[in-house]
């Protein structure tokens, strides 16, 4: 066999868990494994070790009080909840019936939204630029005094652009809105305080950030209207009910801890690879494009969206996995609709490029020469199946 | 989703690749709004069988292994015979298709049918005709499994 080399390259799809992140999870299985809603030591024990996880994560998150953190399921939840819950509660209380979310947000945002809009609910889906960023002015055109909830995530899971959080919120408090942002893809990667940027609900994950899956968490807001999903024995402060996860949270706040100790040199380290992975790409081979502004200050380090043009992405995630990489696309034919990636058709990307779309995204275990070996295994791939297609030669001339 | 050993080998390896530059017939079907288009060219014998056959395909791995696939199954067959392969022969002989990709074998059933009808018209025949499923505007490439077999979208 010709290689041991190997790169993973989809950070933002889902990370390892950190050795460190186990050992501190590994007592709360084997040993204070009681349930946390039980009086004897069993349970007391279980009930301090979640106790104590809610109020670090809540000191990482940025909530200004450690009630304001729930653990639930996972991101999916989280959003959910915050959709459902505030949009449901909030028009309850009097607010009207208008909800805001952008066209770019996963489907955890979309779907619920979806529901809500036969629910009678109006649904605004609030398209960003070009350059993938949902402008403040733009939100500010869509809002009204009827808007309950705007929801617009922070950094996005394809293009890794950054969202001006604060901003936006500030748009949807003028209306008298509350707002929630999925900061899944961005906490521990770029600088997010939550209390600070004035929303009203985030949602993380911990499987993003070296944690384990099926463990997420919601900040909500201290008098932040919220209908909860999860009903029964009134856990997590009666918001998500439903016998604690205490390991998780455990792994979630020990995640966290890491992420954050790590946030300032990994974020510079990665940049420099992402750029490295971009300038490689788009050097090596004609016919290729960006998605998403690149600036500094509005794009994540650890995320670079790239078309490869007459190419289909499939194709080549297979072809770079028989190589062992690992990446992702935004082809319609890796996510089983019909359409290629919401997210590219709505900043304007057209649909024949979006097939062709390779998201690459990195994190704490990317090497130098993994991002090496994918600037120079990509290439002849690309050349090998733009010869197999009927219609390179035609749409982009003999450059190759 | 998974594909088959099969796909995987004809994906890797496709068979027949290439265009016949004085080919008796030529199917091209599929658009890049689709992401899928394939290219077939053909050469018949004066017995009417396919003494050649090549494929081009822009498309994921499925609508590659299914277009290398069919060149095989065809290649050697008297064309009527050969315009009658079916969406579920290209796919059993693959050793099964995901659901969500079963439409990438209609295009190369399809993209076959078209090079046939072509080299038939060519010489003021009648062509086989029939619907060319992947070219009706109502056809949902996905069948009606696409909803049910959606794949988890984690990106």
């Amino acid at each position: 066999m010709e290689t041991e080399r190997s790169a993973y390259l989809d950070y933002s799809a889902t990370t390892p868990v950190d050795r460190r992140v186990i050992d501190a999870m590994m007592p709360y299985w084997t040993e204070g494994w009681g349930n946390p809603n039980s009086l004897y030591r069993q349970g007391r024990d279980a009930f301090r070790a979640l106790e104590a996880a809610r109020e670090e994560s809540a000191s990482g998150l940025g909530a200004a009080n450690p009630t304001e953190v729930i653990f639930t399921g996972c991101g999916t939840e989280s959003d959910n909840a915050a959709v459902l819950g505030i949009a449901r509660a909030g028009a309850a209380k009097g607010k009207g019936k208008h909800v805001v979310v952008s066209a770019i947000e996963h489907k955890g945002i979309l779907e619920p939204a979806k529901l809500l809009s036969k629910q009678g609910f109006e649904v605004t889906y609030l398209k960003p630029r070009q350059d993938g960023i949902v402008y403040p002015e733009d939100l500010r055109a869509a809002v009204s005094d009827d808007t309950v909830l705007v929801s617009i995530m922070h950094v996005n899971n394809e293009l890794g652009t950054i969202a001006p959080i604060a901003e936006l919120a500030a748009v949807t408090h003028e209306v008298g809105g509350y707002f929630h942002t999925d900061a899944v893809q961005s906490i521990g990667k770029v600088p997010f305080d939550a209390a600070a940027s004035g929303v009203d609900a985030a949602s993380y994950s911990a499987h993003k950030i070296y944690g384990p899956k099926g463990v997420g968490a919601l900040y909500l807001k201290r008098g932040t209207p919220f209908e909860p999903l999860l009903i029964g024995g009134g856990q997590e402060n009666k918001k998500r009910s439903g016998t604690q996860n205490v390991a998780g949270a455990v792994g979630f706040a020990k995640a966290l801890e890491l992420m954050l100790v790590d946030l300032p040199g990994e974020a510079a380290r990665l940049t420099t690879l992402r750029d490295r992975v971009v300038e490689g790409i788009t050097s090596s081979m004609p016919n290729t494009m960006v998605n998403g502004t690149m600036e500094a200050g509005s794009h994540a380090p650890h995320i670079a969206n790239v078309v490869i043009k007459g190419v289909e992405g499939e194709s080549m995630l297979l072809q770079l996995d028989n190589r062992g990489i690992a990446v992702s696309t935004g082809s319609a034919c890796s996510s089983g609709s019909l359409e290629p990636s919401h997210v590219l058709l709505a900043i304007g990307c057209p649909a024949e490029l979006a097939h062709g779309s390779l998201r690459i995204s990195l994190g704490r275990f990317t090497t130098a020469e993994e991002v090496e070996y994918l600037i120079e295994v990509l290439p002849p791939i690309v050349e090998r199946l733009r010869a197999m297609s009927p219609v390179y030669a035609k749409m982009f001339g003999d450059q190759s | 989703m998974l594909y088959s050993d099969k796909v995987m080998d004809h994906f890797n390896n496709p068979r027949n690749v290439g265009v016949i530059e004085d080919a008796d017939g030529v199917g091209e079907v599929g658009n890049p709004v689709c992401g899928d288009i394939m290219k077939i060219t053909i050469k018949v014998d004066e017995g009417d069988r396919l003494e050649d056959i090549k494929f081009q395909t822009l498309g994921c791995g499925a609508a590659i292994a299914t277009s290398s696939i069919v060149t095989e199954l065809a290649r050697g067959m008297e064309i009527h015979d050969a315009a009658a392969i079916t969406k579920k022969e290209v796919a059993d002989e693959l050793g099964g298709l995901p659901p969500a990709k079963m439409h990438c074998s209609v295009l190369a059933t399809d993209g076959l049918k078209v090079a046939i009808d072509d080299y038939l018209t060519r010489h003021g025949r009648e062509p086989i005709g029939g619907p060319i499923q992947s070219e009706d505007p109502h056809f949902d490439p996905h069948g009606d499994a696409a909803e049910e077999h959606e794949e988890a979208c984690d990106l």
